[in-house]
Parts: structure tokens; sequence; C-alpha cells
């Protein structure tokens, strides 16, 4: 098939088969990381720009790695270091960026549609790496590529994401994104932190954390802020790891398949014990190593163009 | 002499019917039948041809954000009143939350001069409840009374201490100024940028619940009951709101509301993504609220259509959702959006008009109407003239409307201030 997006803004905006091509895509660059020699031709001579707004390690690092092995000169920007920190906006700053003609920027945002801003007025290809608790596609893609991996197919998988939906971008990207290629999505966590209206998106909501995990094929846990105690979203760790984390105990009601998985960082004996994270079951590093891939993948639907096409 | 020739006259309470109506030295000089001016026009008497047209009071806006003094380069007083012209309104109410802010004498006179200066549209000021909208002192009602003040709010900032509110109503009430509430609780808003919904989720933007302008709405009911103080809410948008404030009338309490165009226009549902025309608060609501509000404008308990003008420029607008300033202008699209709630059969036209006109004017304590010896305040509608909303043309200094590219029906064709023309649309008037 043909991909022609300029961009790669979220989940929503991609329909079931282009997924279906990112995810074949990367799943033949994953090879390329097994090499001796990890680096190929295909994007030489392509600039990449990592715009980070947001502290982030391991998505960052990630790109970065991508970028490289796919021999794409790759520079990054972090806001402290930019003239954001000086006043300037961020659409001067994107434009005094497109002015040194990159390939692609790459943009992680706290403000939640800060790439759609951007793609409206830039012609230089957008990746979000993730806009405030809007979305994180390439999380999404790198998840769904990591399932599909272990299960061989999506469809009819069933997924249950617990912990804070409402401040997460990883669940509405993997929300949106497990629905349109046939799961079933169920979240579970306080009901502080379920969002109205989550339904619409796909998921169906389980104020029962033992009854979302007990037929889930994939347990996705997202990492509790200890910041959000201060907005009265939950009381202490102690209970949040008692009444929503994963523990042992409840990991004997689940699929003896069951795949745990959790976009990272995260925090031991809070929503995931320290057996489980290091567990048989948990693809949580499969994560992190398909994650390079499946960005390796974006750059190059993006930016390789028909040139490379033989590379 | 000016004469309005041949429209349907519509001033709800007073006179309906058709009529010519004869201007002379700024004031309504007579109300005749048509064809029954028997005088000889004169070389420099000006005739406007009204036939098919709707004449009605000045319209009156009574929520305007004007800017000035502090943000000239979002609005000044003459680009807003000029704004107020072409879209119908003879008359505005300037909110406080200027800078400096509206608290004392000085500004309340510096904002009517300049007013008077541009000359386009009258402005009555709105002073700000508390010194400096800071929520700790109460401002001096008095002189801003004595100097032309019309109403107090801290509008823009909820009254979140609700002894000064108490105590703001009591005050208010010896120099009988109505106190307009803009009915929020912060922490219930927190860090919220649109309505709390499937919208926001979707979106990833944080969410305002109906509850964080009910509960105040509730509060200050209350205290309206507590202290006997006429007591106005800004802005409703949620069914609640409707709700608490149409059973605070069936008992008696001196509580009015408003409404704004957008809040019976439009929905979370229809925010383009991400577009800052579409931020404001209170936010745009569900579609349930909508109705709510349609409902709360034909049973009366909304009383009246005003627009919460609030002019950005672009430094504010061309930003991150979550970092854009809330509001949007409303004065050159509020009376076309209004007249579709007629052609909605939501309102007669005579019920918009008064809630565009008498209305306002009895909270505010201002005398108008098409009466002989009043200043010939008075707005000349086409019902049918259909034209698209396009901002570039606006007189605002600023653009940030949702509507833009909407197709429209029915415009203010005339703007008369004190018996002068401030605005015609059209060339269909004959100097004779």
């Amino acid at each position: 098939m043909e991909f022609n997006r300029k961009d790669i803004l979220d989940i929503a905006s991609l329909s079931k088969e282009e997924i279906s091509f990112i995810l074949d895509t990367a799943d033949k660059m994953r090879e390329i990381s097994e090499r001796p020699i990890k680096k190929v031709p295909t994007l030489r001579g392509k600039t990449i720009v990592l715009f980070f707004y947001e502290p982030s390690t391991r998505t960052k690092l990630s790109f970065d790695i991508a970028a490289k092995r796919l021999s794409a000169d790759c520079v990054s920007l972090s806001a402290s270091s930019s003239s954001m920190v000086k006043g300037e906006t961020l659409i001067d700053t994107a434009r005094n960026l497109e002015a040194m003609k990159p390939d692609v920027i790459v943009i992680r945002h706290s403000a939640s549609g800060a790439p759609h801003m951007l793609s409206r007025y830039l012609k230089t290809s957008i990746i979000n790496a993730g806009d405030g608790t809007h979305a994180h596609p390439s999380q999404a893609l790198l998840d769904m590529m990591t399932v599909r991996e272990k299960k061989g197919d999506l469809n009819g998988l069933r997924i249950a994401i617990i912990g804070d939906i409402s401040h997460s971008r990883v669940a509405r990207s993997n929300i949106v994104g497990f629905t349109k290629m046939g799961a079933d999505v169920v979240v579970s966590g306080p009901r502080t932190m379920i969002p109205k209206g989550i339904e619409n998106l796909g998921a169906s909501v389980s104020h029962s954390v033992d009854l979302a995990v007990q037929d889930a094929d994939v347990v996705m846990m997202l990492r509790i802020q200890k910041e959000r105690q201060s907005s009265f979203l939950f009381s202490t760790e102690r209970e949040y790891a008692r009444e929503y984390g994963l523990s042992e105990k409840r990991m004997k009601i689940m699929k003896p398949d069951v795949l745990i998985m959790h976009p990272g960082p995260i925090n031991r004996g809070v929503e995931i014990s320290p057996a489980i994270a290091d567990g048989k079951h948990s693809v949580i590093l499969d994560q992190v190593t398909n994650g390079v891939a499946l960005r390796m993948a974006l750059f190059y639907l993006l930016a390789g163009g028909i040139r490379n096409a033989d590379d | 002499m000016l004469m309005i020739k041949g429209g349907m006259l519509i001033d709800p309470g007073n006179i309906t019917g058709c009529y010519d109506i004869i201007i002379r030295n700024g004031k309504i000089a007579g109300i005749q039948k048509p064809g029954t001016y028997k005088e000889s026009i004169k070389q420099d008497d000006v005739v406007i041809d009204a036939k098919g047209k709707i004449v009605t009071p000045g319209l009156i806006d009574m929520h305007v954000h004007l800017r000035e003094p502090g943000h000239e380069y979002k609005e000044t007083i003459a680009s807003g009143c000029m704004a107020a012209a072409i879209g119908g309104f003879t008359a505005v109410c300037s909110m406080p939350n200027t800078n400096p802010v509206n608290d004392c004498a000085e500004i309340t006179e510096y904002i009517i001069r300049k007013a008077r200066q541009a000359g386009k549209a009258r402005v009555y000021p709105v002073a700000s409840i508390s010194m400096g909208l800071k929520g700790k002192a109460l401002s001096a009602f008095g002189e801003l009374k004595h100097s032309g003040a019309v109403a107090v709010t801290d509008d823009g900032l909820p009254v979140s201490d609700s002894q000064l509110m108490r105590r703001a109503m009591e005050y208010a009430m010896g120099f009988d100024l109505p106190v307009i509430s803009h009915a929020e609780d912060l922490q219930l808003s927190g860090n919220g940028v649109m309505n709390e919904g499937p919208s926001a989720t979707r979106m990833g933007l944080s969410g305002i619940p109906n509850a964080s302008e009910a509960v105040m709405v509730m509060r200050d009911i209350a205290l309206c009951e507590l202290t006997g103080a006429r007591l106005h809410i800004a802005h409703v948008s949620t069914k609640e709101s409707v709700d608490a404030i149409r059973e605070a009338k069936k008992r008696g309490l001196p509580v009015t509301a408003e409404t704004a165009p957008h809040y019976f226009s439009l929905t979370d549902e229809d925010i383009i993504e991400y577009n800052t025309n579409f931020k404001m608060n209170p936010p745009l609501r569900s579609v349930k609220d909508k109705e709510a509000v349609r409902q709360g404008l034909a049973d009366g308990t909304i009383d009246v259509i005003a627009t919460d003008h609030a002019p950005h420029s672009s430094l504010e607008k061309d930003v991150e959702f979550s970092l854009a300033a809330n509001g949007i202008i409303g004065l050159e699209t509020s009376l076309p959006l209004s007249l579709k709630l007629v052609k909605d059969k939501v309102i007669t036209m005579e019920t918009l008009i008064q809630k565009m006109t008498k209305n306002p004017a009895r909270i505010l304590g201002l005398e108008i109407g098409i009466t002989e010896g009043l200043p010939a305040d008075i707005t000349v509608i086409d019902p049918e003239f259909s034209f698209t909303i396009d901002a570039d043309r606006f007189y605002s200094k600023s653009r940030n409307t949702p509507f833009q590219g909407w197709q429209m029906t029915g415009k203010a064709m005339v703007t008369i201030v004190g018996g002068s023309i401030v605005f015609n649309e059209s060339s269909d008037y004959t100097y004779a």
C-alpha cells in the first residue's frame, strides 16, 4: 500500500490498514537492531529534529537511536535550552526550526494539541511524541506491535488498562488503537481517574480491577504519579498498591498466558510488584526494544520517499 | 429632522405597529401613522426608508469587555463602540477588568469621557465589587455610582469569599446597584480549559464540570435571599444554573440572568480540534445544556442576551489551547445569531427585542424606548438580510470568533444614537 501521510499526530487519524502497514514495516526494521553493524543508509542526508518541550528519557532516546540506525542526522532541542525560555512562542520556535529545513520534527509537549497546531503551520512532517493528556501514537503503535508479536493477532483480544486513565495519553491512544484493530479494551482504576465519556473512545469501564483483569489477554499498568495526591485523586501509595496495583495475589486470577505491559517508567511496589515486573509474563523490555523498530518505521514512512525505496 | 419611514416598530411593553418616527434635536419628536407627516421635507432632513424592516429601541449589550484602559492592543473604547454600532447596539456595559481596574470614580469617568469622544455608542461602566478585583476589600460603590457606574461585578473572576459577596450585596442595595455574579467555583474548575465531558476526554483537555457554575449560582441565590439585594447572574451556560434561577424566580427573589449567543448556538461537540476561538469561560457545554439555555430564554428564566464580548489578539490566541486566553468577541455577531432563535421558533421577535433592550435597561435602571421626549436611540433591523460572517471585516480590533464563515439571515441596517446615524449598512436611505 501507499503511505501518504505528512504527519503522525494521533491514532484516531490513522486507518486500520495504515496501522497494520506501520506494524508490518516495524517488524522488518526490528532485524536491523540485531545486526553486528546496526546501521542502514536509508535516511542518509535527512535531518530529524527532536523537539522535546517536556522531560523524557526513554522516548527521546528511542527516537534518537531509531534515527541514527537509519543514518539520519538527528539533533535534539529541549525547552530549557531553547529560546522558549526567552519567551518565544511555540509557533515561532517551530518556524525557525523549519527554516533550517529538517525533514521530520518529533515533538513532545505538555499541551494537548500542540503537535496539531504545528502541523497546521508547518510543511515539515511532524511526529507527536506525546502531547499533554491527549495522544502518544508511537507508544500505542509499539504496544500493538509487541502484542501482535506475542499473540499473533490483535483481533478478538481483551486488553485491560489499569490506572490513571484521566491523565494518560498512552491509555487514550491504546484504547483507540486496539479497538480499531478489533480488540476489546476495558479500563479500571479509582473513580477519580476515570474520565467522563471514555466509553466514547471505545473502552468499557469496570470499577473492579479483578473483573477487568481476570479474562484479559493483556494487562497494561499505568504509572501512578505521586503529585496526583495533591489534587485528591488517590490517598496513599500503600492503599493504591493494595486496591489497584498488580500483585502476585491478583496474578492468580488472571489468564495463564497473560501479557503484562507498562509504558514506563515503573514505580516498583506501587502499581506493579517487582516480581511481576521482572516475571515471565512481563513484556515491558520487549516494548522498549520494539519501540526503536517502530520509530524507525515511522521515520522511514514519513521521510524515506521513493528515492530510498530500494535501500 | 430625521425620519424613519414605514418600518415595523416593535417596542415591547410600549408600542407595536407600522409607524413613522420623527427625530429632532436628538430626541424622539413624534410617532405617527405612515404618511401623516404633513410638514414639507427640508434640504437637510434625512429620511430612512425602513419598509420591510423592524425598528426597535437601540439594542443594549450589558456584558462587554472594551479593554481600555490597559489593553488597547485588543480593543479600544472607540473600536469597541464602532463594533457595537455595526452590531446594532446603541449602548454597552463595560466590564471592570481593565488595567487599572475600574474600582474608582476616576476610571469610570475616564471610560465615559472616552466613549463620548468616540460617539458611536453609549457606554455604561460596570465597576468592580472588590478593589483591584482582588477579593479583599469593597470598591467605593457610592462614588462609582455618582460618577456613572450602573452595576458592580468582579467579572472574569468569581467572588470566592462568601462573606465578601454577602456584604457587597448589602452595600450595593444602599446605592440601588445590581450585583452581577460571574458564578464559578475556582477549585472545581481546577486547571480545566473546556467543558468536562466526552469531547474533553477525547482531546485530552482537562474539564470544567457544570457544578463549577451551579454551586456558585446556588450560593449567590442563597445570599440574595439573605440580603434581598438585586442579583444578576452573568453568562449562564448550564442546565443546573437555569433550573436554579427558575426556581429562585418562582420564589419571588430579585434574581435576573443573562446568557450569550454562543451558549445557545454551540456545544462542546462543535469545537474544531484545538481551535482557541472556541475557548471561553464558562466553556461551551453539552447539547443538554444548550437546550436548557434555549428553554430558559423561552420561558423567561433568562432575561437578557449579552455577548461577553472579549477581544483577544493573536498573542493570546495563536498558542497552545491550554495556554490560550478565554473569551470570544460577540458584538458584530450577536443580533444575527439571536435572530436565529426567532427563526427556530424558540422565542418571538418581540421577546427577543425585549431581551436585548427593555430587560437589560430595567436591570440597569435605564430609561429607554420609542417614546416622545426620550433620546433617539434606535436600531433598524432587516430580518431577511443574508450575509456571511467574515472576521476580517470586523470593526473590532480582534478576530477571535468561532462563527467565521457562518451564513446568517438578519442584521442591523441602521444604528442611531441620540438622533445621529452612527452606522448605516445599505444605501437604502435618501436625502430628500
